[in-house]
């Protein structure tokens, strides 16, 4: 490690090329510490995307009118407004509000009082629900894609609406949707970059702070391609593999 | 010889009529590969989202109305009216500028796409190659990160022949926004030129067209049918994002917004009033572009 530290320093007293967060230990944590938000709030928000979805599908078919109502216009906003105003919508309006009304639980964060949903709270909720909308939809797509057939055998083996939906619908249905999920998942890492706007200290929020302190702008504008290319890069060959090894045979590879 | 080769349903045509999955499936599984292809989902937009925009904006206003308590200084449609032009375009700013940059982007993003799009099929792999890392490069980075790094790694003012231009943000945002447009409509190109059938190719060959007249003359008139959809869809999608460029202090509509707010003393009752007007705004412009797109689709579809 040390030798990777001399190395950095070396080249800025060389070149000028200042990768201050390797040799220096206050921006290397910094860093580090971007780095590892940015993964949690992908890696949180791919997951809680993934539950939204697979529950607003399954709401969708419900017999109540109203849910489906409710589901319906949940997926028309969150679809149709930029998540840059949902952002800013959950994180000052909701969140405030909530915090002037007394409802948010607060906690004690050694001297002051810390809302319990804070900004990373409001990010990783505000993210999930976005890309969630463009899972419902991809979810009741592939739900449709399952034959009426197979529906109406489960149910004459006795099979309950949540069972049948756990063990015989979504099973296949996930498979038909895995490739546009792919799309959207990889679009919600891209998104995350937007939780910047309420200060949540992801990658590109410490990328701005540590080129703030060291004016090395070229350096970490390299790094942060770098970085979500690498991110992205990595998604997207995980994805594909699944994507292979989940195939329905015989589907979808003329299309 | 491949024993799955024969198993009919997977890799011979089925010899029953039952489904196995149904058209459903088709269905996303074509939409998905489009959007691949074109790095973007279809924007749908339907005429009554405008409708319940313009209700949330009157019932916003309404609500406003009461609390402000009758006092007309601090009326809301008072307020609202008298920032309209702000907002919208004077001096060059607001929602007028949001328009020139989504042209400009769309412009430059539209020449650099095409020009990246047929360097991809390039017979000199070399060429092929660089214009491939390039557009991957640009549609995979997030918006944002681009747009900081035009933004910071631009230079504010040049000097040409001795006298000295200031680059104003709003351009190097236009920048910005145009590598992402580019690097997608690279693909668009791409993915239409290689749409078009071999026979195509072959046959221009037997008639002795050189690789260029191929393309001008018989293979690009073909594509321009298909990429127009995608390429006024990318359009839609440029002018939705502009506002990210709000972050870096442009004057466009959302950051003249916050700002008429913040002149407001922030009270918090104009906050939804003034967010629906501008999304009220942004769908009035967008719509009609959304609809011609997916009619001009449907229209070359039932063509082909």
């Amino acid at each position: 490690m040390q030798a990777i530290y001399d190395w950095a320093q070396d080249l800025y007293q060389r070149t000028g090329i200042n990768l201050v967060f390797i040799y220096e230990e206050y921006e290397r944590v910094r860093f580090i510490e971007g780095l590892q938000n940015t993964i949690w709030l992908a890696i949180i928000c791919v997951i809680l995307s993934v539950v939204i979805g697979v529950v607003g599908a399954w709401l969708q078919g419900s017999h109540f009118r109203i849910l489906r109502l409710v589901v319906a216009g949940y997926i028309q906003f969150f679809r149709n407004t930029p998540p840059l105003v949902q952002l800013l919508f959950f994180y000052f309006a909701l969140g405030k509000t909530l915090e002037n009304l007394g409802v948010m639980p607060m906690y004690d964060a050694g001297g002051w009082q810390q809302p319990l949903i804070g900004n990373f709270g409001w990010a990783v909720v505000s993210l999930s629900f976005f890309a969630g909308s463009f899972n419902v939809e991809i979810f009741r797509s592939g739900i449709e894609a399952v034959p009426t057939s197979t529906r109406e055998a489960a149910e004459a083996l006795g099979y309950t609406r949540l069972k049948s939906y756990i063990y015989i619908i979504l099973p296949l249905a996930f498979r038909v949707s895995l490739p546009a999920l792919n799309n959207n998942l990889v679009n919600l890492v891209k998104t995350t970059t937007l939780a910047y706007v309420i200060a949540v200290p992801e990658m590109m929020y410490t990328a701005n702070q540590i080129w703030s302190d060291n004016v090395n702008v070229p350096e970490m504008m390299t790094t942060l391609f770098f970085v979500y290319i690498t991110l992205v890069g990595v998604l997207v060959w995980l994805m594909h593999r699944w994507e292979r090894s989940m195939r329905v045979p015989g589907f979808g590879q003329t299309a | 010889m491949n024993a799955r080769a024969a198993i009919p349903g997977i890799a011979a045509p089925a010899n029953t009529d039952l489904p196995v999955l149904a058209p459903a499936a088709a269905r996303l599984s074509k939409n998905t590969t489009r959007e691949r292809q074109e790095g973007a989902w279809r924007l749908e937009l339907k005429a009554w989202y405008g409708f319940v925009l313009f209700a949330l904006l009157l019932l916003a206003i309404g609500v406003a109305e009461a609390q402000s308590g009758g006092d007309s200084d601090r009326s809301l449609i008072a307020t609202l009216v008298r920032w309209m032009p702000v907002i919208l375009w004077i001096n060059g700013n607001g929602f007028v500028l949001n328009l020139l940059i989504s042209f400009f982007a769309m412009a430059i993003g539209t020449v650099g796409g095409a020009a990246l799009g047929l360097g991809q099929i390039s017979i000199y792999k070399p060429v092929r190659v660089i214009c491939w890392s390039v557009t991957q490069f640009f549609r995979n980075s997030p918006w944002l990160v681009l747009l900081f790094a035009i933004m910071l790694l631009f230079p504010f003012e040049v000097r040409i022949l001795g006298e000295i231009y200031s680059i104003p943000a709003w351009m190097k945002a236009t920048i910005g926004f145009s590598l992402p447009v580019m690097a997608n409509l690279s693909e668009v190109v791409r993915g239409a030129v290689q749409s078009i059938d071999t026979g195509q190719w072959e046959s221009s060959e037997a008639l002795a067209f050189s690789r260029m007249q191929q393309l001008w003359m018989i293979i690009l008139p073909q594509c321009f049918k298909r990429m127009i959809p995608p390429w006024m869809n990318w359009y839609a999608i440029l002018t939705m994002a502009t506002p990210l460029c709000s972050i870096m202090g442009v004057e466009e509509a959302v950051n003249l917004a916050q700002q008429a707010m913040a002149a407001e003393d922030s009270r918090p009752e104009l906050l939804a009033p003034f967010y629906t007007f501008l999304m009220l705004v942004f769908f009035i412009y967008c719509y009609p572009i959304a609809r011609w797109t997916i009619y001009l689709e449907r229209r070359y579809t039932v063509k082909n």
